[in-house]
């Protein structure tokens, strides 16, 4: 993923929608129908969203005639996944800290 | 070079599952998590102070802690349903913030031997929309922190 790229992906999740709509994605494909579910905008608004996260490569929408799942495009999110994911960024943070800790009490029995 | 975390939330379960493994012995990751005094220095988000008001890891013990950050202050309370020394922890943990919302927590501390450890963490929250409300707010600062982070590069250039 280039610079424009980045950029394009990073304007895609600058809308708390398409943030939401990717969040839900995150745990499998959904039709647009039920990624609508938790917002209180027309259908349309939310396949326009569908549309521009389409454009900035993070979604795919297969050829499934009926539901026309969207779907995680795993390989663009993982690029964004060091920015994204706090949760694991937090847990990873405080694992590291727990590593330290770690260190200075071995070091400290290891010592007369 | 850091031990990676792996992090499973499975779809249509309300778990959280975190695995991570430690270059130190069983004793000293369970101590980590039993002595207020080591549990301040590493538990919590980044940037935030954790004071500790009570922390009791026994079976029938209890722990209340407050993390701050620029005058915010995040309170978290629980009880241990029990503790077995360098084997199990499992507590209640709820968020101050969302009174009644009480996951369940527990710690398996596995002895790898040559002085590693493994910590498997598994919570189980009330509901699914419960846990991925959890994993989405985290999302969500991290989006923010990320455009922070790319405005802190467009001003150096």
């Amino acid at each position: 993923m280039d610079d424009t790229e980045l950029d394009r992906a990073f304007l895609a999740l600058a809308d708390p929608v398409r943030r939401g709509i990717v969040a839900r994605l995150s745990r499998g494909p959904a039709p647009v129908g039920e990624l609508a579910e938790p917002y209180a905008i027309s259908l349309q608004a939310v396949s326009r969203h569908v549309r521009i996260l389409q454009q900035a490569g993070l979604v795919t929408r297969s050829r499934d005639a009926q539901r026309r799942p969207v779907h995680l495009d795993p390989d663009a999110l993982q690029h964004l996944t060091a920015w994204i994911d706090r949760y694991r960024l937090d847990h990873e943070r405080a694992f590291r800290r727990l590593d330290g800790v770690l260190d200075d009490t071995i070091a400290k029995e290891e010592r007369p | 070079m850091s031990n990676p975390v792996t992090i499973t939330a499975p779809e249509a379960l309300p778990f959280i599952e975190i695995v991570r493994e430690f270059d130190a012995p069983v004793s000293a990751v369970y101590r980590a998590h039993v002595d207020p005094e080591l549990v301040k220095q590493w538990l919590g988000p980044h940037g935030y102070e954790m004071r500790i008001d009570r922390y009791d890891v026994r079976t029938g013990g209890g722990y209340r802690y407050v993390h701050t950050n620029d005058g915010e202050e995040y309170a978290f309370n629980g009880v241990f349903h029990v503790a077995r020394t360098d084997e199990l922890i499992i507590q209640t943990f709820e968020y101050e913030g969302s009174p009644g919302v009480v996951s369940i927590e527990t710690a398996t501390f596995v002895d790898l031997g040559d002085g590693r450890t493994r910590l498997e963490g598994h919570s189980t929250f009330p509901s699914v929309q419960t846990r991925d409300l959890i994993i989405e707010q985290g999302m969500e600062v991290g989006v923010v922190e990320g455009f922070e982070r790319l405005d802190a590069l467009v001003v150096a250039d």
